[in-house]
């Protein structure tokens, strides 16, 4: 790992953002991944996306379970709150905190091994249920911590660093939280982050159940010819289907797209996604549509990138249950113990 | 825009911005390395080699190599006890030379003489430096100085408070200590005659000895307390003169106005001060130079133009002042204007005139075929500078009027390349490439044969001498000098700027790691353009025109790699992060050419 600090210098042009901090304030320790790991690539994007955003650190809480992917939230937002649960248990955890306090903004993060595997139960779940979050997965086909064995996202026919051919079939995550609920659904690459970062604004913008599904290689075991998770072999077969543009409310919306190219989508909190069409006929408000493109270009040894799923009207896990606005650490005595009175009336609504 | 050439030892060595301000070119960043490794000897002999007066220089120089240091450029007042601010390279340079072991038996000693014989006029600096590379090549060089000890303004105008005599004395000896250097006392009265001696090559290096005099009302009257700035301050050194009146004005704005009035201070002047016709800003004397004087209770009074001596009985009693303004015409030149207010009148009891220096040239004739131009400087080239006669060079002073040491020093090394080649038969506009030195800093994964962590230290302070004890004793010098703990945290400063990032594009997996850990944001990989636009188009705007792109192509995507090398910080973690190696820390230790490789 690195031994030294990243320097405090910085660049003399270094700007603040509407909340008073720099792009480095953003930062954590510097990580001890292997170098050149794609995680880093992806932390990089968020610290970017949370600077853009002018999100105080102080409102995020990062979640996550166990893996490389999981232990990058050391990495970013080194002054947000965090939380490290069981393996694969990030999203009950993390639904938990939100039921408690809904006035933070949740970060899960999480690898294919976490979510795929051991955590796949808890992934559809919380998407079912629509917890308003920003889901990460980290995904790069192998579980590294272990030396490279093939993960349950790995393409049936990619080869291993030492041979070995998959022969079973990949869960692709981005598919299924669109068949599971997630209103907002997008899948990049690490080593686009002119594409990474705004859909990572984006799903940070999104009041609801935002998973981004990001293809992420391992360079110490998965980067070889024979790789469906490489730089390469990523590179040479991205399908991207739209490029995004994002605009905070007190932003100016620009085009610099002929018009009629692109989609005007405006969030709950103001902020609009300026959605540019790479694919014409790819409509991503539309489910089925969606579902049986992403299976047809991965038919072809595609990887659809972009937004791929937004269903804006959905309502969030508050909305549905009518819970409290206030986080619950902030009631009084009288708001959580309304007296004999209020639960006499309550009983009798149930008889 | 095209790949960057990474093979023309130019384009680094300009990364390393104090070298390429020097115009010795001295390795600043290996010598600091050594000196906070505690091994000054080494430190000093690469100085040694470089700008031959390492002692000297360490106190005197005029550091062109600190305004141009990166640090003051990527410092953040924030972080750095709010003040941004160079590594005082110029400090650490007399740390080596306070406190190397003896250095006798690393100094080169001349090889038996190639029967060739070169003359010097003057025994300066930079007549010193031709002996040196000359005299390592075989040469027997004669330096001809009505001062047969050597050193020509080092010691006779620079105050002992500054400059103690024994550092003179020991680096004039490690020159003439090689061999094959005489000094002979004697004073050239004619270059004819010179040359009919039947020199192979001669040198003028006699500098620009006369002062500039002020010719205005009183001048005559009042001459009895009327001096030349550097003639009194070479009494001074001679020990001809031991007192000045209470009072004292110096006129001028330059170092040697500095040295006149801190001189003044310390025979006997109580109340000196500085009056200058310009404004502070444009002042010529260094700021650190300034504030020394002012330190020792020396006023400066800015827009003040000398316009009388006042005479009363024949004695001087004042001076009057026109007071004036800076105003820019609409040829955008600058001039100063009266503002109408009444003239200042100055009571003093000696007035000191340092208003500049000028060359005499009075004993070259003008029918020898060495030619000179309409300023009265004879035609010398700037990068030979050989004359418009083959066998007689310039250097320091002499050759472009009123420079500082390290230009005599620079001009001396590039006159002996000249005169070797010239004495060989070989085109002396054709110069020798500089050696460069190639070493991989990596040691293992994570590891660098350099300290790579950047220090947050704020720049070191000299400690001074009691301003009670300094100001007793003339000869008393003011700057203690950095003592191992502050040198060592003034050495930390230093970014190693000579540790290059070396980019091998058919290595790159284009993953990003380099661009996200970069602390300065000075890596991009985007699609090439035009200069002006891809400067622009970069992680952060490269604005800077004096630093070069590092660009590299060759890479699938069909991007390019572009470096700003303007404020890299060379901490290696762009190396450190790549998992494949194609960034690389490598030292490039560049020393350009001297005649006798010393």
């Amino acid at each position: 790992m690195t031994h030294i600090a990243k320097p405090r210098l910085h660049h003399p042009s270094l700007t603040r953002n509407a909340v008073g901090f720099t792009r480095r304030d953003y930062e954590g320790p510097v990580s001890t991944l292997c170098a050149g790991c794609g995680h880093d690539s992806i932390s990089a994007a968020i610290v970017q996306a949370c600077f853009e955003q002018d999100i105080e650190p102080h409102r995020v809480a990062k979640l996550s379970g166990i893996g490389c992917s999981s232990k990058t939230p050391t990495y970013f937002l080194g002054a947000s709150h965090g939380f490290n649960t069981v393996h694969g248990r990030m999203p009950s955890v993390l639904t938990g905190a939100a039921l408690a306090n809904r006035e933070l903004i949740y970060l899960g993060v999480s690898g294919d091994g976490d979510s795929a595997s051991i955590g796949l139960g808890q992934f559809a779940h919380i998407m079912r249920r629509g917890v308003n979050m920003t889901y990460i997965v980290m995904n790069n086909g192998v579980y590294g911590l272990t030396k490279g064995q093939f993960s349950a996202t790995a393409d049936r026919g990619s080869v291993a660093k030492r041979g070995a051919v998959n022969v079973e079939s990949g869960i692709d995550l981005a598919s299924l939280a669109i068949l599971m609920g997630a209103s907002f659904v997008a899948r990049s690459f690490s080593g686009d982050k002119a594409q990474l970062v705004p859909l990572i604004k984006a799903a940070i913008s999104h009041p609801g159940p935002a998973i981004l599904d990001v293809v992420s290689p391992c360079v110490a075991f998965n980067n070889h010819k024979g790789s469906t998770r490489s730089y390469d072999h990523v590179r040479e077969h991205n399908a991207a289907l739209n490029r995004l543009d994002v605009f905070s409310p007190a932003e100016p919306v620009s085009v610099d797209y002929a018009p009629g190219t692109e989609v005007r989508i405006e969030q709950p909190n103001g902020t609009v996604l300026l959605l540019h069409k790479l694919a014409e006929d790819y409509d991503p408000s539309d489910k089925a549509g969606a579902l049986a493109h992403i299976q047809a270009r991965e038919t072809a040894g595609m990887v659809t990138t972009g937004l791929l799923y937004l269903d804006p009207g959905r309502r969030d896990l508050h909305g549905r249950l009518n819970t409290v606005a206030a986080p619950l650490a902030r009631l009084d005595e009288t708001a959580l113990c309304p007296g004999a009175a209020a639960l006499a009336a309550i009983n009798d609504a149930l008889r | 825009m095209r790949t960057t050439d990474i093979s023309d030892p130019d384009h680094f060595l300009k990364v390393v911005d104090c070298q390429w301000a020097c115009p010795a070119f001295t390795p600043v960043p290996e010598y600091i390395r050594l000196i906070a490794h505690g091994r000054h000897a080494d430190a000093y002999m690469i100085n040694w080699r470089s700008n031959v007066f390492p002692g000297i220089l360490g106190r005197t120089c005029d550091r062109p190599c600190e305004p141009a240091c990166r640090r003051a450029r990527v410092e953040d007042e924030n972080l750095t006890g709010g003040r941004t601010e160079p590594v005082a390279i110029c400090r650490l340079k007399r740390v080596a030379a306070d406190n190397k072991d003896d250095v006798g038996d690393r100094l080169p000693r001349a090889p038996a003489a190639n029967g060739r014989r070169v003359a010097c006029v003057g025994a300066g600096p930079a007549s010193l430096t031709v002996a040196r590379d000359l005299a390592v090549a075989g040469y027997a060089v004669t330096l001809l100085d009505p001062d047969p000890r050597g050193g020509g303004l080092i010691r006779t105008q620079i105050p002992r408070f500054r400059l103690p005599e024994e550092v003179i004395d020991e680096e004039v000896a490690y020159i003439t200590g090689i061999g094959n250097i005489t000094i002979e006392n004697r004073r050239v009265a004619s270059l004819a005659g010179l040359i009919a001696e039947g020199w192979d090559a001669i040198f003028v290096g006699s500098g620009a000895p006369k002062g500039r005099d002020l010719d205005i009302p009183g001048r005559k009257a009042g001459g009895a307390n009327i001096h030349v700035g550097i003639d009194w301050l070479a009494s001074v050194s001679f020990g001809h003169v031991g007192r000045i009146g209470r009072r004292v004005i110096v006129l001028g704005g330059g170092n040697t106005a500095m040295d006149c009035c801190r001189t003044a201070r310390r025979l006997g002047g109580t109340d000196v001060r500085v009056v200058v016709r310009s404004g502070f800003e444009e002042m010529k004397a260094s700021p650190w130079e300034k504030e020394d004087a002012i330190a020792e209770g020396i006023p400066i009074l800015n827009w003040h133009e000398p316009k009388s001596f006042v005479v009363e009985d024949g004695r001087l009693t004042g001076m009057t002042f026109r007071i004036v303004r800076a105003e820019t015409d609409a040829a955008g030149r600058r001039r100063l204007v009266a503002t109408g207010e009444p003239d200042a009148f100055i009571a003093c009891d000696d007035v000191l005139v340092a208003v500049g220096q000028e060359n005499a040239f009075g004993w070259i004739e003008r029918n020898i075929g060495l030619l000179f131009d309409p300023r009265d400087m004879p035609r010398v080239d700037p990068a030979t500078m050989q004359s418009s006669l083959a066998s007689v060079f310039f250097g320091g002073d002499a050759a472009f009027g009123p420079k500082n040491i390290i230009w005599a020093v620079a001009h001396g090394h590039a006159a002996a390349i000249s005169i070797d080649r010239y004495l060989s038969g070989e085109d002396i506009t054709v110069r020798p490439a500089p050696g460069v030195t190639v070493v991989s800093q990596k040691m293992g994964i994570h590891e660098w044969s350099y300290d790579n962590d950047v220090s947050l230290e704020t720049r070191q302070r000299v400690p001074h001498l009691m301003l009670e004890r300094a100001l007793a004793d003339v000869g008393a010098e003011v700057e203690l000098g950095f003592d191992a703990r502050l040198a060592w945290r003034e050495a930390q400063r230093c970014l190693n700027c000579d540790i290059q990032t070396v980019f091998t594009p058919p290595l790159c997996i284009e993953c990003d790691a380099c661009v996200d850990i970069c602390p300065m944001d000075c890596i991009t990989f985007t699609a090439n353009g035009e200069e002006a636009d891809l400067r622009r188009r970069l992680k952060a705007p490269a604005l800077n025109l004096e630093q070069a792109l590092y660009v590299a192509d060759g890479l699938d995507t069909g991007r390019v790699m572009v470096k700003d090398e303007d404020v890299c910080l060379h901490c290696g973690l762009c190396a450190e992060r790549c998992p494949t190696g194609a960034w690389d820390m490598r030292k490039y230790f560049i020393e350009v050419a001297q005649a006798g490789k010393p």
